[in-house]
């Protein structure tokens, strides 16, 4: 018998020696991550559809184009500077439609409870989600409970599931992405997760910082007005920041991106949290931005676009996507020098001195 | 953003690089002694706007790389009993020991915790008096008062649950043993910034003399490097000798003396294994007898253990700056941030990992 990628074996396809059990790494967007996809997930399940590797599935039904995802939130703490899991949890899933070009619709609703988690802040989460649904004009109209031993949860686990439709003529897609293209990004980076550093336990530092977390919807659908089908890919850079989400359209899309440093948008509170931590805030989390890839000509069109909407004030072009070195991304340091932007590899662990 | 912005500005930079094109004459090598500095040489390309005379070779002053290994599977021992609180830098979560790391110790029910400051480990054990709370204490003289005070508060709490494991390392006596080892080939230093912040850089006076190599303390931004670079090569072409400050702004020559106070109140000077480069004497710190108690390694009596190091990885060679990451075979291929052989490739000062993750395939 062969051993193809496809063919269905009862041997765990992780190398056990490496990892016998899971790490957090695995969860982390990360180099871990892509691997339990390729190996476990992708070659279980494979489909077309699936293989796409989009933030969420387009789906053709009755001649529309749905957009269909699936998230799920276990942040902590729960309520932090600039909102909480019930508001995080309805922007994830329709910021993952948003980046499928569609306009968001409907949501399911799963909850994890903890045995002995207060019900004023069950209450108060409930309430965000409504908030969060509305601002982002889309309905909650399914969902499920399931309440775990004491000491079995984290207080609350959120999953949300979101359908959208996709208007005419738009068509995103990593494949769309060529040579020539330019990289915009609708404003400062790492905010949400050096928000949620701020105030973990062991790391409280003073700052006003709060996360971003926003609906893009509508400031996607405003882009995608002013440039139409000149937009080829969008991305939210969440987890693993915005290297990790270049580093995998460089690879699906098989070009290179060079970014400039200097004209990556980031706030100095920011910077300042990174420089001391030891972190590198292009692998740090957002939840309120996006990733424009569009061809040259709109380029100006799409800035002026991202721009005039709240959310994207702060937009700018922070890079070009080129032939030479594909799966790439390189960026230009503000000194001159070059180097490679990698794919992040586990968790960014913060350093000694 | 104030003072950093400063210290990465391109058209000053290249005001150094076009300086030190024509300072040099004739072939140099350098090393900087600090992980951090190989760290920004990387990440800004400094190395690439070099002219071809000066090869920078990387050096040892990555704490974590330099952690021998039984004392990483004591540590590993340690964090796995029940009862015990492991906490311990980031960095040194990944790197491998013989048959784990510390990650997989947490993942397999061990209570092991990220801290930033030993102080935060203290305040764990005043927190859980029921549990022991042990402090990985590695680093240069840099994190060596912060580990001292946490002890000495310790001491005058009566905290009974705290002790710290010790494996600190000192950087004088590494760049002896670098520049006695046969078939060195390193002409000039920069020292580490911010352990000369804590000790002055009077210990390197005789070693420049002694040697007859310019040693200039250099900080840890892209144009410090460069000035640090452009004043070791200047007196290397000059042919002066000494010891000079690049970060003034931090060093003075003394240091910081309550500090090194601090640090000999509790440590005293030591034989250290290094990993992979093996024995040097006088090269680190341990718990003075008055502060024996809090001695993780004699709480809790681990016994001597035979270690496994990879035959393939080559961590000694790099860390004495005889190899550069590339030349080993086992680099990207058998040997990556996922699935290390080697502690340099996992620690954010390790040369390998500066060089897996700024220079393939650019």
């Amino acid at each position: 018998m062969t051993e193809g990628p496809n063919h269905f074996t009862l041997s765990c396809p992780i190398p056990i020696q490496e990892y016998p059990a899971v790490l957090l790494a695995h969860g982390g967007g990360g180099r871990l991550t892509q691997m339990l996809i390729e190996r476990m997930f992708l070659p279980t399940f494979h489909n077309p559809a699936l293989e796409t590797l989009h933030d969420g599935v387009v789906l053709e039904v009755g001649g529309a184009r749905l957009a269909f995802t699936t998230d799920s939130f276990v942040i902590s703490p729960i309520f932090f500077p600039g909102g909480d899991i019930g508001e995080l949890a309805v922007n994830g899933t329709v910021n993952d439609l948003a980046m499928c070009g569609a306009r968001p619709l409907y949501l399911s609703l799963a909850l994890i409870l903890e045995e002995g988690f207060p019900m004023e802040d069950l209450w108060q989460v409930v309430r965000s989600v409504q908030e969060a649904a509305q601002k982002a004009e889309v309905e909650v109209v399914t969902g499920d409970t399931k309440v775990v031993d004491r000491g079995k949860g984290d207080g609350i686990f959120i999953n949300t599931s979101g359908v959208g439709v996709i208007p005419e003529g738009v068509e995103i897609a990593p494949q769309r992405v060529c040579p020539g293209d330019v990289v915009l990004i609708s404003g400062a980076i790492a905010v949400h997760g050096i928000a949620i550093l701020s105030v973990r336990e062991g790391l409280e530092f003073e700052t006003t910082l709060e996360s971003d977390t926003a609906p893009l919807s509508e400031l996607v659908g405003t882009l995608l007005r002013a440039t139409g089908p000149q937009v080829h890919m969008l991305r939210d850079p969440t987890r693993g920041g915005v290297a990790s989400a270049l580093n995998e359209i460089a690879a699906s899309a098989s070009v290179g991106i060079v970014l400039e440093e200097a004209h990556i948008p980031i706030g100095d509170e920011v910077k300042g949290a990174c420089e001391i931590l030891g972190l590198d805030p292009l692998y740090v989390a957002n939840e309120g931005k996006c990733l424009a890839i569009v061809a040259k000509e709109v380029a100006e069109t799409a800035l002026e676009a991202l721009r005039s909407h709240p959310l994207g004030r702060e937009a700018a072009i922070v890079g070009r996507v080129v032939e030479e070195h594909p799966g790439t991304v390189i960026l230009r340091s503000r000194v001159g020098g070059k180097r490679i932007v990698d794919m992040l590899s586990g968790e960014q662990l913060p350093r000694i001195c | 953003m104030k003072y950093i912005d400063e210290y990465r500005d391109e058209i000053a930079a290249q005001r150094y690089v076009e300086a030190i094109r024509q300072t040099v004459t004739r072939p140099w090598t350098l090393m900087e002694i600090c992980g951090g500095q190989t760290h920004t040489i990387l990440k800004f390309g400094l190395d690439r706007m070099l002219p071809r005379e000066v090869t920078l070779v990387h050096g040892p002053g990555c704490p974590v790389c330099v952690t021998p290994m039984e004392l990483l599977d004591k540590a590993i021992a340690i964090a796995s009993r029940p009862g015990v609180i492991f906490c311990s830098f980031g960095d040194m979560l990944r790197v491998p020991g013989s048959h784990q790391d510390l990650l997989m110790v947490k993942a397999e029910g061990g209570d092991v915790r990220m801290v930033y400051s030993p102080l935060d480990a203290l305040k764990l054990a005043q927190q859980n008096p029921d549990q022991e709370v042990v402090f990985f204490a590695v680093g240069f003289e840099t994190t060596a008062p912060a580990n001292a005070m946490a002890v000495w508060q310790a001491q005058q709490m009566g905290l009974r649950n705290f002790s710290i494991l010790s494996a600190h390392v000192l950087v004088p006596p590494a760049i002896e043993a670098i520049l006695n080892a046969p078939g060195n080939e390193v002409q000039g230093f920069l020292a580490p910034g911010h352990v000369c912040t804590v000790m002055g850089y009077w210990e390197y006076e005789p070693i420049a003399e002694r040697y007859q190599v310019p040693i200039v303390v250099t900080g840890f931004e892209p144009l410090d490097i460069l000035q640090g670079l452009f004043m070791t090569l200047k007196a290397l072409e000059e042919g002066r000798r000494e010891v000079e400050n690049q970060y003034a702004r931090s060093v003075r020559r003394e240091g910081n003396v309550q500090a090194q106070r601090l640090i000999q109140q509790v440590f005293e000077v030591t034989d250290r294994a290094w990993r992979g480069i093996g024995v040097i004497p006088r090269s680190g710190l341990r718990l003075r007898e008055e502060y024996a108690e809090f001695d993780a390694e004699r709480r809790f009596d681990v016994a001597e253990m035979a270690v496994e190091e990879s035959p393939e990885c080559i961590a000694g060679l790099i860390l004495q700056g005889r190899k550069k990451p590339p030349e080993c075979l086992a680099f990207g291929t058998r040997c990556t941030p996922e699935h290390p052989l080697g502690a340099p490739m996992v620690s954010s000062e390790g040369a390998c990992s500066a060089y897996y993750r700024y220079t393939r395939e650019a």
